[in-house]
This record gives C-alpha cells, structure tokens and sequence, in this order.
C-alpha cells in the first residue's frame, strides 16, 4: 500500500477526526450518546451508509452532470439511509428504537455528503471505500467514547454493565441533555490538549 | 392537544436544540453574532413552516394512497432542498431587501437536520394540518429562541480571555449545556 | 489524485441523470422494503405478545394477539384489549393503555387484569421517559407494589397526592403517568365486564 492509501484510511480516525477535529455530525453525536451502546450503534450505521455511499457516488460520479451531482447524491445517500433504517427496523428493533429520528437523519449528516463531496467525487472506489472507513470508524470512535464517558458518570455502567449498587445515585445530568454538551466540551478539551493546541 | 400546548412544549420544554439536539450545526457554527442568529432564526422559521405544510400533503395525498411510505426519507429531504431552492429564487424576485437579510442562510437550512427531523416528527406524530404547522412554526420559534440567546451569551464572551485549549467550541458547547440546564427548568410545565 | 470528468450539463442530461437515479433508488427501496416488511410486523407484534405474556401469570393457551378487539373507556376512548383464554375461557384480560402525562409526553403501556379486576402487572410498551429516572417506574421495586392491586378499591393516586402509591423518587411526574395509564385501562376494564 502506498504512503497516500494508508493515509486515506487514517486520516477519518486521528487527523481529521469528524467528532473531536472537524466537529461534524454533532445533532447525533448529542442527542443519541445517552449510553456506550447507542454511541456504537449509531456509529456502525453511519459508517455502513458512508461506505455504501462513497462507494456508489465514486462509480457514478463520471456519469453525473455536475449541475445536478448534489440532488443525485442526496438522493443515493437518502435511499441507503432507508435501507439501513428498514434492515435495522427487522432485525436489530431494540437499537432501532432507541436511535429513532436520528437514523432518517443519517441523510443530512454533514459528514456523508461532505465526503461525497470532497473524496468520492474525486476518487476511484477503492480510495473512497478506505476514506469512508476510516470516517466511519473516527465517527464510531467519538460517539462511542462519548456514550462511555456519559454513561460512567451518568447511569454508573460500561455498556449496560453495572458498576454500582442499587442504591447508588449515579450523576443523572450526565444522561441528560446539558451533559451531552458538558461532556463532549470535555472530551474535545483532553483532546485539544493532546493534540498540543497552543 | 391544544395548540398552545404545542407551542410552549414545543419552545420551553423540549426546545428542538436545547433538549432535542436537531439544528446543532447552525447552532453551533452561526452564533456568534445576534444579528446573523437572528437572520438564520427568520429564515428556519420561513422554511419550517412551509416545508410542515408540503410535507403534510405530500406525505398523506401522495405516499400514503401509493403505499409508498417507507420512500419518506427520500421524498422528504428532496422536497425541503427544492423548496429552499424556490424560496431563495421567488424572495430574490418578489423582496430584495428580504433575500438580502436571509439569502445567506437559505442554502445552508437544506443541510439543517432540524427542517427534516420536523417534517419527519409530525408525520410519526400523526398530527393534522392545522398541528403540523402550528408543530413547525412552534419548533422554528423555540430554534430562533435558543440561537438568538446563545448567540448573546458568545458575543459577551469574546471578550473574555481563556486558555487556547478552551477556547472556541468547547467553551461554547459549556455554554450551550448551561443553557439547557435553565431550559430543563421548564420542564414539567403543563402536567 | 485522480483527475475529474464531470460530463456538461444540459436540459436532456441532468433530467436523465435525476430520472436514473430516482429510479433506481425507488426499485432497491421498493425491494428491500418488501423483504423487511414481515419481519417488521412481526417484531411489532411478538413486542405485544411478549408484554403480554410477562403481565400474566398464569398460563394460557390461546393468541391474544389474533383476538384482539377495540374497547372503550366511560369517556369515550377506545383502547386495545387482547383476551386471554386457557381451554377457551377467558382468564385474564390484557388492554393497551396510554398516558399524555408522561414526563416525555405519551407513554404506551400494556396492563393485565384478572377477572376480578386486579391488576395482574404491567409493561412500558413505548415512552420517553429520562433513563435512570422516569425509567425506573418500569422496574420491579416500583411495578411489583401494584400486583393484586383494585384501582377502584385503594386511592389510586401517588402519596404525594394523598394516595396509596409510593412514588418513585424524584420521578413524580412519571409514576402518576402510570397510574393515569392504568387507571384508563381500568376505566375501559369496568365498562367492557359491565357488559358482559
């Protein structure tokens, strides 16, 4: 693999991190991180959408006038998005629940046509599949450290499993809304101070 | 439900930003003036509203009878992106001084997952016409509420110095969960 | 990087390409939705039945489900009763009850009646409640005090209201929702086995 392969397929996970770097897709990453599953959950369907997308739009881009390339895509991000909500709605019901609005919202994340946009119109399939990858999984990554991060401190657990007693009064503002906020401003700061902003 | 109840669930209780989370985007990126969140306000609040009402018909004149109501996610985003698209084109028409204040904003609602998510709560609702609007201006109201006042708490705040670590969207996402701290006040309101 | 083509547009051409991809997009839409749909339904429906055989106590041999048939309550609002039968008799009755009061707004709930008119138990069928607050009046140290209770025989109200419910703390709002929900259940529960 070439230097500029494998960079294609890092550069979603560390560089250009769409949670903590780029701030993108944020409606999701608040409202559905209430816990570590649902982070995951969330972000496994956004990656799934992403890499279909790319994929699709990279084999029809040279067929697309490029007056109507932003209708098409969105019409080709909105129909996997369905897929992915019909798929979810028989077989995974549980999650599919949970999530609610937030998977028809998959279509206006601005990470999906925002790649779309800028990699997958430029690029063969094979680059645009690692590019949606490793997106995808930087997305998974936030969201899922999110859930985590929320769920320790609000509900006391790590993916549904208890830590603490019955009667402990875990700190519920973590589950809350104003948590979601609190809890990404501090994620985004650790990270701010690993990247070594100045 | 009565109409008012919508109304002050829909702005105080679960503000659509606050404590619903759709919008963030423009909630976040175009705040840091009241001016501009107030433009963007007006111009969500006119989208909103019409998009409530063509997406009401399109949905129960057209996908119900076909049967084609899983196409909504398609249907739906295609209808709002068009309907932005002729709403800047008429107000470049009818009211140049209107298209000047809000023909910013206009493209950029088309990506606001808060017009989609509106449409899409009304129909899960299954609201009628009269509710849908009152839904959709309700939403868009309780949007301009929270994006004007945030925008009022930044502008206060880029004056103050702060670490760079801090600095940008983490004081201001610390800010936005404040916010809906004093939202969450409004809780219970109407039982 | 690999350079771009994007062919020019005209009238024939974008229509085209729309007309295309809308197409296609409708075709794998209309298919995958035909795949999905039973599965869909059936999820919805083993939710009911499920709820409804962890309401009920005692065994039963028919499908609630199949049988079920709209009630109304004395005001005139029509909810879902699902009978139970074992060797063709009924039972226990299971209604599909509903609040607006819920912290979240509307809260879904199945509860089961003996045919004496206790409640046999209760289930969150669908609700908005906060987790780890209002969630808790779906656990067993609140649910389990409601088990052989009359709603017409006790005051059916929480204790900060005077009644003889213990509320969850600091979820007030969401144990009234309950006893809203199950007193509309046992509201249409009195008007249907008054006319039996």
């Amino acid at each position: 693999m070439s230097s500029q392969t494998i960079q294609n397929l890092t550069r979603g996970i560390i560089r250009e991190n769409p949670t903590f770097v780029m701030l993108l897709g944020m409606c999701p990453t608040l409202g559905v991180t209430t816990s570590a599953a649902n982070g995951l959950g969330m972000g496994l369907a956004t990656l799934f959408v992403l890499i279909l997308s790319n994929s699709a739009i990279s084999l029809v881009k040279n067929f697309i006038p490029s007056m109507v390339r932003i209708p098409c895509y969105i019409v080709i991000i909105a129909s996997f998005v369905t897929v992915v909500e019909l798929l979810m709605a028989a077989y995974l019901p549980e999650l599919h629940a949970q999530l609610g609005i937030f998977i028809p919202l998959i279509v206006v994340n601005c990470i999906i046509l925002g790649r779309a946009e800028a990699f997958a119109a430029k690029n063969n399939m094979f680059q645009s599949v690692l590019d949606a990858i490793g997106m995808g999984l930087g997305f998974t990554i936030g969201l899922t450290s999110l859930g985590i991060v929320r769920e320790i401190l609000g509900s006391y657990s790590v993916f549904g499993w208890s830590f603490a007693g019955e009667e402990a009064y875990p700190m519920l503002l973590f589950i809350m809304p104003p948590g979601a906020f609190i809890a990404l401003a501090g994620l985004i700061i650790l990270v701010n101070k690993l990247r070594g902003v100045k | 439900m009565s109409y008012l109840m919508i109304f002050i669930a829909a702005i105080f209780v679960n503000n659509i930003v606050l404590s619903q989370f759709l919008g963030i985007c423009p909630f976040l990126g175009v705040s840091k003036k009241i001016s501009t969140a107030l433009g963007m306000g007006f111009a969500v609040m006119f989208v909103m509203t019409l998009s409530a009402i063509v997406t009401f018909l399109i949905y129960y004149k057209l996908l119900v009878p076909y049967n084609l109501t899983f196409m909504i996610t398609v249907i739906f985003i295609l209808v709002i992106a068009s309907l932005v698209q002729m709403v800047e084109i008429i107000l470049k028409k009818v009211s140049p001084a209107l298209y000047q204040a809000l023909g910013i904003f206009l493209p950029l609602i088309t990506t606001n997952c808060a017009v989609l998510g509106v449409a899409i709560l009304a129909i899960q609702k299954q609201f009628g016409l009269l509710s849908s609007v009152c839904y959709g201006l309700a939403n868009a109201m309780g949007f301009t509420l929270a994006i004007v006042l945030f925008a009022g708490l930044r502008e206060r705040m880029s004056r103050t110095k702060l670490p760079a670590v801090i600095k940008g969207t983490p004081i201001a996402l610390i800010t936005a969960g404040l916010l809906s701290m004093a939202f969450m006040g409004f809780a219970g309101i109407g039982h | 990087m690999a350079k771009n083509h994007p062919i020019k547009s005209s009238l024939t051409n974008m229509i085209l390409a729309l007309v295309i991809v809308c197409a296609l997009s409708a075709l794998i839409l209309g298919y995958v939705q035909q795949i999905t749909a039973a599965p869909i339904k059936a999820v919805k429906d083993n939710m009911e039945l499920k709820a409804i055989s962890e309401i009920i106590p005692e065994e039963f041999d028919n499908n609630p489900f199949a049988e079920r048939t709209y009630i109304t309550t004395s005001h005139k609002k029509k909810l879902m009763m699902y009978p139970v039968r074992r060797n063709g008799k009924i039972i226990a009755l299971a209604i599909k009850s509903y609040t607006n009061k819920g912290f979240g707004g509307k809260m879904e709930i199945m509860v089961g009646f003996t045919l004496d008119g206790n409640i046999s138990g209760y289930k969150l069928i669908d609700h908005k409640e906060t987790p780890g607050l209002g969630t808790k009046v779906a656990e067993k140290s609140f649910a389990d005090q409601f088990k052989g209770l009359n709603p017409s025989k006790v005051n059916f109200k929480v204790n900060k209201d005077g009644g003889d419910i213990d509320a969850v703390t600091a979820a007030t709002i969401s144990s009234r929702a309950v006893i809203d929900a199950i007193q509309r259940a046992y509201d249409a529960y009195s008007n249907f086995s008054a006319g039996l």
